[in-house]
C-alpha cells in the first residue's frame, strides 16, 4: 500500500483538527480538535519512518504521546477549573488576557 | 630690572604680612558671636602689627644695596603640574614694599575709624572679618611673586569688596550694587585670565620673575595682545572705561569701606598692575597708547560726571574715577610715567582716604544723608571734619605745595611732554580735567560745609530733626592724620624724586622728556589757571546763589547727560541687560519645550502607538490560533518556494 | 640580535604592593555593608548608625590606599583579575590609576557625608530608613567598581547595574514627579549602555580578528585597537560616545538631570551629580582616548563644540531657574563643559584641570545642593528661590555656608574650584585657544548666576512665603527677622558636623591642590601620551 494513502488521511485529520480549533466554541471540543492534530502529526511520523526504514519516526511518536498525554493533564484541569468559576466551557467567555 | 635674588633674614618671615590680617578674618568669621566684644579690637591690632611688620621690611630695604632690594620669597609651590610650576610666593621689592605701607597704614586708620563709624551695627565684628579679608587679599595681590597669585588675591580682594558693598544686605540697592561690582570685574578678571594663559603658553611660565627675563623674545603681536588683556584686566578693577560704571554703585558700601577699598587701595590695583608688568608694557608701544587712551578718556568723563551729582560720596567716587585715570595716563607713559602713576597713587591714597572719611564723618552726623543738598553750613558745627576735609579739598584740586599739586602736575608735565599731537591732546585732556576737578569739588565743598544751613528746616527720613555733631576721636585722628599727609605726602616724596629712586629697581628708572609739547613752568602756570577758572566759577555760580533743596529739573542736555553718567549704565543696559534676559529666558523656554520636548515627544510617540497595537491582542484563543495558522502557512509556503524555486 | 630588544609588555602590574587587598575591601565592604543595614528594618536609628559605621570605615580604606599607592608606580596598582566567562575572555578584573584611585577616594569621602546629611530625610510614606541606606551603600560599592574595573565588560555590567540602586532611590525615595523622573534617568542611561556594549562588542570581534583571541582586558584593548583604521574607530567611537556624553550630560543630552536631580533626595542628588555623572567624564579619559586616540582626534572639534555650548547653555539656563534644585543641574552642565574642553583639548594641564574638576565638582556642588536641601527642610520643603529672601538675617551661618559653596561652585581661586577651572582654561588654551576664550565667558556667567540666585535668597528684607508664612506673618513682629529666629534655627550641630568636612576640604584643596595633582599627573600623563602619540602615524 502507498504510504501517500496514510499522508492523505493524516492531512485530513490535521485539517479537521484546524478548522474545529478555530470554529468551535467549547473548550473540550477545541482540546480534542488539537488532540486530533498531534495524533495526525504522529500519523506522518509513523508513516515516514517505515518508508525510511528508520526508527527514529516512531521514537518522535512516542515522544508526542507522552507530551500530549501530558498535556491533558493539566489543560483538563484548568478547563475544569475554569468551568468552576465561570460556569462556562467557551473560550469566548475566558477573554480577559488582552491589552 | 635687575636681578632677583632669594629672600633671607628678616625678609624670609614677610609671610606674616599676610597671616596677620588672614588670621585676624579667619578668627572673627570662624569665632562668630563670641567674638563680638573684641573682634574689632583684633581686627586693628593684625592690621596695626601688619603695618609693623611692613614697616620693619621696608627699613631693612633701604639698608640694603639698590641691586639686592629686589627678593623673591618661596613659600610652596602651589599647583605644579609638569611645565606648570605655579608659586606660592611673595615679591618682596620697593614696589610691593611701598604699597605693603599704603595698604596697612592707610588701611589701619581706617579700621581704627571704623570703630567709632561701625559702634551702631549688630555685626560689626562681621565687619571686621571681611576688612581683615580684604586687606589680606590685598595685602597679597601687591606681594604675589607671579600672575597667578596676583589673580588670587585680585580675586580676594573683589570678594571682599562684593561682601562689603552689600553689607547693608536689606537695601536692595546695595545687593545689586555689589553684584554689578563683582561681576564687572569678573570681566576685566577674564583678561587678566586670559593674558596669563597667553604668557605660559609662549613662555611656559607665569612667575614675574621669568615671564620678565623672557619677555623681550614674545612676538610684537603677542605682546599687545597681553599688554591689552592685562589693561582689560586693569579697567575692570580700577572703573576704568568702559568698566566704569560699578564704581559709583559701590558706593551703597558703608563710608569706611568706600574710603579704603573703593578709593586709597583696591581700585588702584589696575595701576599696580599696568606698573608691575613694566617690561611688557616697555615693549609695546601700542599697548601703551591704548593704556594712555583709557586713562585719558576716564579722567575727562570721570570729572563731567561729578560736576552733576549731588550725592556726595557719588561725587567723590567719580573723582577717583577721574583721580586714577590719571594714573593710568601716567603708566601708560611708560618709563616717563611709571613712578609718577605710583606717586599721584599714594597721595590720592591720603587725600581721597582722607575725603572719603570726612564725607563719612558728614553723613555719621546727618544720620546717613549723603544728598549734599540738604548740607549746608556745616563748618561751624564740625570744625575738625571741615578743616582736614579742607585740606583734603585743596590737595586734590592741585593747590601750590599740597600733594596734588606736585603728582597731579607732574602727570600733566609729563603728558605735554610725548611731545606731538599726543603731547597736547592727552595734555589739554589732563589740565582740563584738572579745571573741572577744581569745580566739582569746590562745588562739594561750598555746598556741605558754607552757605545756609539747609538742613534746619528739613526731617530726617523716619521724621526726626538733624543734629550735626562732631564725630568722637577715634574718627577724627585718622582723618587728621590722612589730612597730614594731603598737605605733606606729595612734596616729601617728590622732591629730589626720592620716591621715583627709591622704586627704580621695580619700575625702572624715572625719564623726563627733554622737549614737550609745553615747558614745564607753562604748564604748572596753565593748570593753576585752569583750577583757578573752576574755583572761582564754582563759587560763582554755587557759592553766591541759594541752593534748591530740590534738584533742579528740567536742565539743560550737559547736565542731563552727566546726571545719566553720561549713558554708560543705559549702554550697559541696552547691549548686555536686556539681551541677556531676553536670552535666558528664551533658551530655559527651548529647553523646556524644545529639547525636554523632542524627548518626551519621542516617549509619546512610543507610548500612543504601542497603545494602538496592543489592541490586536483581543483576548480570543481562535483568533491567536488563527494567527498562528496563518503564520505557518506563510512559513511553510517561504520553506517550499525556496526549495522548489531553485 | 639581542633578546633585550623585545619590547617590555605594556601590561600593568598585577600585585598589590601590600598583602592586605585594599581594593577588595573597599569593593566589599560597602556591599556587606548593605546586607547588614537591611536586616534592621525595624531600627531605623541602629540602621543608621551601622550604615554610617561601614562607610566611615570604607572612608578610612580609601585613605590607606591613597597613602599606599605610589605615585611613580606602575600605571595601574592593587590589581586583581579573576575569570569570568574564559571562553570570551572575560575577567572580573580591579585595580586603579591615580584618576580612579581619586575618584574612588571621593566616594569614600561624600557617602559619608551624605548619610549624615540624610540623617532627617523625611521619606515618603511607607518607606523605610534601613532600606534607603542599604541602597545607598549598594551603590556606593558599584560605584567604587565601575571605577575599579578594568576590564571592559565588567566596566559595562557595573554601567548599567549601577543605575538600579539609582533608580529606586529617586523612584522610591523622591519627589512628588519621582517615578517620572526615576523611568527618565534610567531610559536614558540605559540607552546609551546599550551602544556601548555594542562598540565594546565590537572593539572585541576586531581584537579577536586581529590576535586571533578575543578579550575585553583594557590594556590589551588600548595596545592593539588604538591601532585600528579610523574608519573602525569612528564607529567603536560612537557608541562609548553616547553613553558618556549622555551619563556626563552633555548639552543635547542633559534633560534627564534636572527632572533627575529635582526629584531625588538631596544626599542621592548629591551622589548623582558628583559621582554618578563622573563616570561619563572618567569614561571619556579611560576609554574614549586611550582606546580610539585617532577618532578622538579626528572627532575632538565636535566635543569641544558640545563642552563650550554646554558651558554657555548651562550657564545661561541656570540664570532662569527659579528651583535651586534644577539651579545645581544646570550650573553642574555648566561645568561637565568645562571639564570636556579639558578632556578634548589633549594637554597635560588641560586634562589634570578636567581630573580634579571631577573631584572639586563634587565638592562645590555637593556643598551646594545639601545647603539648599538645609534651606528647604526649614522653608516647608521648598526649593524655589521666590519663597526665601533675606536669609541671611534669620539663619546668617546657613547663608554663610551657602555663599560659600557658591564661591566655590564660581571658582573664586582661593576655593577648590578654581585650581581645576584654571588648569583646564590653561591647559587647553595652548592647544584651543578659540574654544577656551569662548569657555571663558563662563567664567563671567559663573559669578552672575551664583550671585544673583545668592541675592534673591539671602539678601533683602525678610520675604517670601516660606518664611514670612514662618515668622507669623507680614507685620507680626516690628523686626520681622526677631520672629522668624525664633522659629527658624540656625545651622544644627549634626549640620554643622556634615557641612565641616566639606568646608575644609575646599579650601585645602584650594589653597594646597599639590597632593591631589601629584596623584593624578602621571596617569593623566599615559592618557595624553597615548592620544598624540600617534600623530605621525
Amino acid at each position: 500500500m502507498s504510504p501517500s494513502f496514510y499522508l492523505i488521511l493524516a492531512a485530513l485529520l490535521f485539517a479537521i483538527g484546524v478548522i474545529g480549533v478555530l470554529v468551535r466554541r467549547n473548550a473540550i471540543v477545541v482540546f480534542m480538535c488539537i488532540e486530533l492534530m498531534l495524533n495526525s502529526v504522529n500519523l506522518t511520523l509513523v508513516t515516514f519512518a517505515r518508508v525510511n526504514g528508520s526508527l527514529s519516526g516512531q521514537v518522535m511518536a512516542f515522544f508526542v504521546m507522552v507530551v500530549a498525554a501530558a498535556e491533558v493533564v493539566v489543560g483538563l484541569a484548568i478547563i475544569m477549573s475554569i468551568f468552576r468559576t465561570r460556569r462556562s466551557a467557551s473560550v469566548d467567555d475566558s477573554n480577559l488576557l488582552k491589552y | 630690572m635687575g636681578n632677583v635674588i632669594a629672600a633671607s633674614g628678616v625678609a624670609s618671615t614677610a609671610w606674616l604680612l599676610l597671616a596677620l590680617p588672614a588670621f585676624g578674618a579667619l578668627v572673627l568669621l570662624v569665632g562668630g558671636r563670641r567674638t563680638d566684644g573684641w573682634g574689632h579690637l583684633l581686627g586693628c591690632a593684625t592690621i596695626v602689627l601688619a603695618f609693623a611688620w611692613g614697616l620693619v621690611q621696608f627699613l631693612h630695604a633701604t639698608g640694603l644695596p639698590a641691586a639686592q632690594r629686589v627678593r623673591n620669597l618661596h613659600l610652596f609651590t602651589w599647583i605644579p603640574v609638569n611645565a606648570l610650576q605655579v608659586d606660592f610666593g611673595l615679591r618682596l621689592d620697593p614696589l610691593s614694599l611701598t604699597f605693603v605701607l599704603l595698604i596697612t597704614g592707610v588701611g589701619g586708620l581706617i579700621h581704627i575709624y571704623s570703630i567709632g563709624y561701625m559702634s551702631h551695627d549688630r555685626d560689626r565684628r562681621r565687619f571686621f572679618a571681611y576688612l581683615n579679608l580684604f586687606v589680606a587679599s590685598m595685602l597679597l595681590l601687591v606681594l604675589g611673586n607671579g600672575f597667578v597669585t596676583l589673580y588670587l588675591g585680585w580675586e580676594g580682594v573683589g570678594l571682599a569688596s562684593y561682601l562689603l558693598i552689600g553689607w547693608y544686605s536689606d537695601r536692595p540697592s546695595a545687593a545689586t550694587a555689589a553684584k554689578k561690582a563683582f561681576i564687572m570685574n569678573r570681566v576685566g578678571d577674564v583678561g587678566l585670565a586670559l593674558a596669563i594663559f597667553i604668557l605660559f603658553a609662549k613662555l611656559h611660565t607665569t612667575q614675574y620673575t621669568q615671564v620678565f627675563a623672557q619677555a623681550h623674545t614674545l612676538s610684537g603681536g603677542t605682546l599687545t595682545a597681553v599688554a591689552l588683556l592685562l589693561l582689560l584686566g586693569a579697567c575692570g578693577k580700577s572703573g576704568q572705561f568702559p568698566l566704569q560704571s560699578w564704581l559709583p554703585d559701590a558706593m551703597e558700601g558703608p563710608t569706611p569701606v568706600s574710603a579704603l577699598i573703593h578709593a586709597a587701595t583696591m581700585v588702584t590695583a589696575g595701576v599696580y598692575l599696568v606698573a608691575r608688568a613694566n617690561p611688557i608694557y616697555d615693549l609695546t608701544s601700542s599697548g601703551r597708547l591704548l593704556v594712555v587712551v583709557i586713562g585719558a578718556i576716564t579722567l575727562l568723563l570721570g570729572a563731567i560726571i561729578g560736576c552733576a551729582y549731588d550725592d556726595i560720596k557719588k561725587v567723590l567716587a567719580y573723582s577717583t574715577v577721574s583721580q586714577i585715570g590719571y594714573m593710568m595716563l601716567a603708566v601708560g607713559l611708560g618709563p616717563f610715567g611709571y613712578a609718577l602713576g605710583i606717586l599721584h597713587l599714594l597721595s590720592h591714597g591720603f587725600f581721597k582716604a582722607g575725603l572719603f572719611l570726612g564725607a563719612g564723618s558728614v553723613m555719621h552726623a546727618m544720620d546717613d544723608e549723603t544728598d549734599m543738598r540738604r548740607f549746608g553750613g556745616l563748618f561751624g558745627r564740625m570744625p575738625i571734619t571741615a578743616v582736614t576735609f579742607g585740606l583734603g579739598y585743596l590737595a586734590i584740586i592741585g593747590f601750590p605745595f599740597l600733594s596734588g599739586f606736585y603728582s597731579k602736575d607732574a602727570i600733566i608735565d609729563a603728558a605735554f611732554a610725548e611731545g606731538g599731537w599726543r603731547g597736547w591732546v592727552f595734555g589739554l585732556t589732563a589740565a582740563i580735567a584738572a579745571g573741572l576737578t577744581a569745580f566739582y569739588m569746590t562745588r562739594l565743598v561750598i555746598m556741605t560745609f558754607f552757605g545756609p544751613a539747609r538742613w534746619r528746616d528739613l526731617k530726617t527720613a523716619d521724621g526726626r530733626d538733624y543734629h550735626p555733631h562732631e564725630a568722637p576721636a577715634v574718627m577724627t585722628v585718622p582723618m587728621i592724620i590722612l589730612a597730614i599727609g594731603s598737605v605733606g605726602a606729595g612734596a616729601y616724596l617728590s622732591i629730589g624724586d626720592r620716591l621715583a629712586n627709591w622704586l627704580a629697581p621695580s619700575l625702572g628708572v624715572l625719564r623726563k622728556a627733554e622737549h614737550g609739547s609745553l615747558a614745564t613752568t607753562w604748564v604748572t602756570v596753565l593748570t593753576l589757571a585752569l583750577a583757578a577758572i573752576g574755583v572761582i566759577v564754582a563759587i560763582l555760580v554755587i557759592g553766591r546763589r541759594a541752593v534748591p533743596v530740590r534738584r533742579p529739573e528740567p536742565v539743560a542736555w550737559p547736565v542731563r547727560a552727566a546726571r545719566a553718567d553720561l549713558y554708560g549704565n543705559a549702554l550697559n543696559e541696552t547691549l548686555v541687560a536686556r539681551p541677556g534676559q531676553w536670552l535666558t529666558g528664551a533658551l530655559v523656554f527651548s529647553d523646556r519645550r524644545g529639547v525636554d520636548g523632542l524627548v518626551n515627544g519621542i516617549a509619546k510617540a512610543f507610548g500612543g502607538s504601542s497603545g494602538r497595537l496592543r489592541r490586536l491582542q483581543t483576548g480570543f484563543v481562535r483568533s491567536y490560533a488563527l494567527s498562528m495558522l496563518g503564520g505557518s502557512i506563510l512559513l511553510i509556503a517561504a520553506l517550499l518556494l525556496v526549495r522548489f524555486s531553485g | 640580535m639581542t633578546v633585550l630588544h623585545t619590547a617590555v609588555a605594556t601590561t600593568p602590574a598585577t600585585t598589590s604592593s601590600t598583602g592586605f587587598p585594599v581594593l577588595l575591601a573597599l569593593l566589599l565592604l560597602p556591599l556587606v555593608g548593605a546586607v547588614v543595614v537591611s536586616t534592621f528594618r525595624n531600627e531605623p536609628r541602629a540602621a543608621k548608625l551601622v550604615a554610617l559605621a561601614f562607610s566611615v570605615i570604607e572612608l578610612g580604606l580609601a585613605v590607606v590606599a591613597l597613602f599606599v599607592y605610589r605615585t611613580g608606580g606602575a600605571r595601574l596598582q592593587f590589581s586583581a583579575s579573576a575569570d569570568w566567562v574564559p571562553s570570551f575572555g572575560v575577567h572580573i578584573s580591579f585595580g586603579m590609576d591615580g584618576i580612579a584611585l581619586v575618584m574612588v577616594a571621593m566616594i569614600a569621602f561624600l557617602v559619608p557625608v551624605v548619610l549624615g546629611a540624610s540623617w532627617a530625610e523625611k521619606l515618603p510614606e511607607g518607606r523605610s530608613v534601613a532600606g534607603f541606606f542599604a541602597l545607598v551603600l549598594t551603590l556606593e560599592a558599584l560605584m567604587v567598581g565601575v571605577f575599579a574595573a578594568t576590564d571592559v565588560f565588567l566596566f559595562y555590567v557595573l554601567f548599567e547595574l549601577m543605575l538600579i540602586p539609582m533608580y529606586f532611590l529617586i523612584g522610591n525615595y523622591g519627589g512628588v514627579n519621582r517615578r517620572y523622573a526615576a523611568v527618565k534617568f534610567f531610559l536614558y542611561s540605559f540607552l546609551g549602555g546599550l551602544l556601548m556594549l555594542a562598540s565594546a562588542i565590537g572593539t572585541w570581534s576586531y581584537v579577536q580578528s586581529v590576535t586571533g583571541n578575543g578579550t575585553f582586558d583594557w590594556a590589551t584593548l588600548t595596545s592593539v585597537v588604538s591601532h585600528a583604521p579610523l574608519s573602525t574607530q569612528l564607529w567603536l567611537f560612537m557608541g562609548f560616545f553616547f553613553a558618556f556624553a549622555i551619563k556626563a550630560p552633555l548639552v543635547p543630552f542633559h534633560t534627564w538631570l534636572p527632572d533627575a536631580t529635582a526629584e531625588a533626595p538631596v544626599g542621592v542628588g548629591v551622589l548623582l551629580v558628583g559621582v554618578l555623572d563622573k563616570v561619563g567624564i572618567y569614561g571619556f579619559l579611560r576609554y574614549n582616548l586611550e582606546l580610539y586616540p585617532a577618532a578622538s582626534r579626528t572627532l575632538a572639534p565636535l566635543l569641544l563644540v558640545l563642552s563650550v555650548a554646554g558651558v554657555l547653555y548651562g550657564a545661561i539656563v541656570a540664570a532662569g531657574q527659579s528651583d535651586m534644585k534644577r539651579f545645581i543641574a544646570y550650573v553642574s552642565l555648566a561645568h561637565f563643559g568645562f571639564m570636556g574642553i579639558g578632556v578634548f583639548a589633549f594637554t597635560q594641564q588641560g586634562t589634570v584641570g578636567s581630573v580634579s574638576y571631577m573631584v572639586n565638582h563634587s565638592l562645590a556642588t555637593g556643598m551646594l545642593l545639601l545647603v539648599v536641601g538645609m534651606i528647604a527642610v526649614r522653608g516647608g520643603g521648598s526649593v524655589r528661590a521666590e519663597d526665601y529672601g533675606g536669609l541671611m538675617k534669620v539663619t546668617p551661618i546657613l547663608a554663610g555656608m551657602f555663599f560659600l559653596a557658591g564661591l566655590s561652585t564660581l571658582s573664586l581661586p582661593g576655593t577648590n574650584s578654581f585650581v581645576s577651572e584654571f588648569l583646564v582654561l590653561l591647559g587647553s588654551y595652548q592647544t584651543q585657544p578659540v574654544y577656551t576664550i569662548l569657555g571663558t565667558i563662563g567664567m563671567i556667567l559663573a559669578a552672575l548666576y551664583v550671585l544673583w540666585l545668592y541675592q534673591r535668597v539671602a539678601h533683602g528684607p525678610i520675604r517670601g512665603n516660606a518664611l514670612v508664612g514662618l515668622a507669623g506673618g507680614p507685620g507680626a513682629a516690628a523686626d520681622p527677622s526677631v520672629g522668624a529666629r525664633k522659629v527658624v534655627r540656625d545651622l544644627s550641630g549634626g549640620e554643622r558636623w556634615v557641612l565641616a568636612p566639606l568646608v575644609v576640604l575646599i579650601l585645602l584643596l584650594g589653597f594646597y591642590p599639590k597632593p591631589l595633582l601629584d596623584v593624578v599627573n602621571p596617569s593623566v600623563t599615559a592618557t595624553v601620551q597615548q592620544v598624540s602619540v600617534q600623530e605621525g602615524n
